[in-house]
């Protein structure tokens, strides 16, 4: 049902690009109201993320407009998911981290789009070094971790982590993303990660085809 | 001609003798001395002796004073942290709340160690090259500044939703970024590279920098007194570049990511473009390949002068192999000689 029916995909998207918080709770509310169905809420939001993820990697549209949208779905799905009786879903495990250095755009970007697709994930945080990360990940016995890196110097330090988890008998997978992975099309593999994200809107379906065991390119 | 008479004449918009290369190496000199980041930065002698060497092995028409991002930061007191094997970078943000910013004050060179060194290797730097080379110096744009100074996410929210305190960071930018650009051409730098990734409409929408970067960049400009490349860090630059020309910048360091073809026709008699070799993917070039990727650029870009032969980002990677850089200069003095042949 939820295929046939024509969501304001475009008002919407128009909403979150104007970083027009009023105008997105007032076409959530109508949404709500008209269908009473958070299938659709979420659909919306993921579709919109989707869009403007790759809109970013077009060149069309800024990273603050992908954070700053990815903020406002996360704000949303949270009021509504409560209005609908349910909760984040915490099937796979996760949690994400800023390796080594303090800029979590990146980080905060891919949090949101998770929280609006309704999952549920942990945030270790940010200026966290190898060891850090990787007792974290065992302790959390997490079934995906999400690493977010800004320097050259950092990204090539997931290797140091995926070698550390699998030492310690973790089957845990490594997604990756940031500046240096798109700068270089081949560097998730050199540091042998799972995934890498071209952008933080495109994580969903991601974590959706690690799941089904599908091989990510 | 000298690499002094090189850069001017193409950034005037004329050919040179050959394509000008500046290859921007800042803790690269570590690895050229084998010693730690750390330890290199914080002795102005090791890097005046790496800049020279390095120019020499090079070929490298500019001597680069830039130390690493947050050395600004560290002047308004913040945290610094080095790695071995890359740039240092910014630790925690220093303005944790946005009523901090009515507090802050501009820092005051003189008392800034960090700073005092850049100016000291500046001078020595000048001293010994005199106009053979363009010593170019660097400033973090006041409007990119915050970034590191209260972390994106804080700076985004202030940017969209605290106008008034968001021009006050700008004012005590500005100061600050124009009295540091000033110091450093006094010292001998001969221009400043005023990086400004924000001004990317990959990171900020056109409409907004418009209404607040750009009317910065045009403020703080005004009152340097010397030449301004604007460098976007990696960012993609086409959709600006006619921005950035109306700040007063004469050259615009842009992005692997940009279509060359369609930035030098863009930028044509307008401002000296500067790049933009993939600075990340360099480190996994051999010879071949790099010899392919100069060639290329200097058949898109080279035409009629106004063009710089640089990487993208303006900090070459410590994992790019020396042999890579060696090439690029080889090839430019085969393939970069004036007039441009048609080679592709």
């Amino acid at each position: 049902m939820v295929e046939t029916i024509n969501l304001p995909d475009e008002e919407f998207q128009k909403a979150l690009l104007q970083i027009d918080r009023i105008k997105a709770a007032e076409i959530f509310e109508r949404i709500y109201l008209e269908y009473n169905n958070f299938e659709m809420l979420e659909r919306l939001t993921v579709d919109a993320l989707e869009r403007i993820g790759s809109g970013w990697e077009d060149g069309q549209i800024s990273l603050s407009q992908v954070y700053m949208g990815g903020i406002i779905c996360e704000e949303l799905v949270g009021k509504y998911m409560p209005k609908s009786n349910l909760s984040y879903k915490n099937k796979p495990k996760m949690a994400i981290a800023v390796l080594l250095d303090h800029h979590s755009l990146g980080k905060r970007i891919v949090f949101s789009v998770l929280r609006a697709g309704g999952y549920d994930l942990a945030d270790f945080g940010q200026g966290l070094g190898v060891e850090e990360i990787v007792e974290k990940t065992l302790e959390a016995d997490l079934d995906i971790l999400l690493i977010s890196t800004l320097m050259l110097s950092s990204a090539l330090k997931v290797q140091n982590v995926v070698e550390s988890l699998r030492k310690n008998g973790s089957s845990v997978k490594v997604v990756v993303g940031g500046a240096p992975f798109r700068l270089d099309d081949n560097l998730w593999k050199k540091v042998n990660a799972h995934a890498h994200g071209k952008n933080g809107a495109n994580v969903t379906k991601i974590i959706e085809k690690l799941m089904e065991g599908g091989q990510l390119t | 001609m000298n690499s002094m008479e090189r850069a001017m004449t193409s950034i005037t918009h004329k050919e040179p003798d050959r394509v000008p290369v500046f290859h921007l190496l800042s803790h690269y000199g570590a690895k050229e001395l084998d010693i730690s980041i750390k330890d290199y930065f914080s002795k102005p002698d090791a890097v005046v002796e790496a800049q020279l060497r390095m120019r020499k092995k090079y070929s490298n028409d500019c001597l680069y004073t830039f130390f690493y991002a947050p050395i600004e930061i560290e002047a308004y007191g913040g945290e610094v942290v080095f790695v071995e094997d890359g740039p240092p970078n910014s630790g925690e943000p220093l303005i944790k709340n946005i009523e901090q910013i009515k507090n802050i004050t501009p820092p005051e060179i003189n008392e800034s160690k960090p700073l005092q060194r850049v100016l000291e290797v500046t001078s020595t730097l000048k001293k010994s090259v005199g106009n053979d080379a363009p010593i170019i110096g660097v400033v973090m744009s006041p409007f990119s500044l915050p970034v590191m100074q209260m972390g994106f996410e804080k700076y985004l929210e202030l940017l969209y939703f605290h106008k008034d305190e968001f021009n006050q960071l700008m004012k005590i930018n500005e100061e600050f970024c124009v009295a540091w650009a000033n110091a450093q051409l006094e010292a001998g730098a001969a221009a400043i590279c005023y990086f400004d990734p924000l001004a990317s409409p990959a990171i900020i929408e056109r409409a907004i920098y418009l209404k607040t970067g750009h009317i910065v960049a045009k403020n703080t400009l005004n009152r340097i007194n010397g030449a301004i490349a604007t460098h976007l860090a990696s960012s993609i630059a086409l959709p600006v570049v006619d921005d950035i020309v109306e700040t007063g910048s004469a050259v615009l360091g842009f992005s692997g990511e940009d279509d060359v073809k369609a930035i030098k026709e863009r930028a044509t008699g307008k401002i000296c473009l500067l790049g933009n070799l993939n600075g990340i993917d360099m480190m996994n070039w051999d010879g071949e390949r790099t010899k392919k990727e100069v060639r290329e650029l200097i058949q898109k870009a080279a035409r009629g002068g106004g063009f710089i032969l640089s990487d993208n980002h303006g900090e070459i990677p410590l994992q790019v192999p020396e042999e890579v850089l060696l090439e690029v200069a080889e090839t430019v003095k085969e393939h970069g000689v004036y007039p441009i042949k048609a080679e592709l």
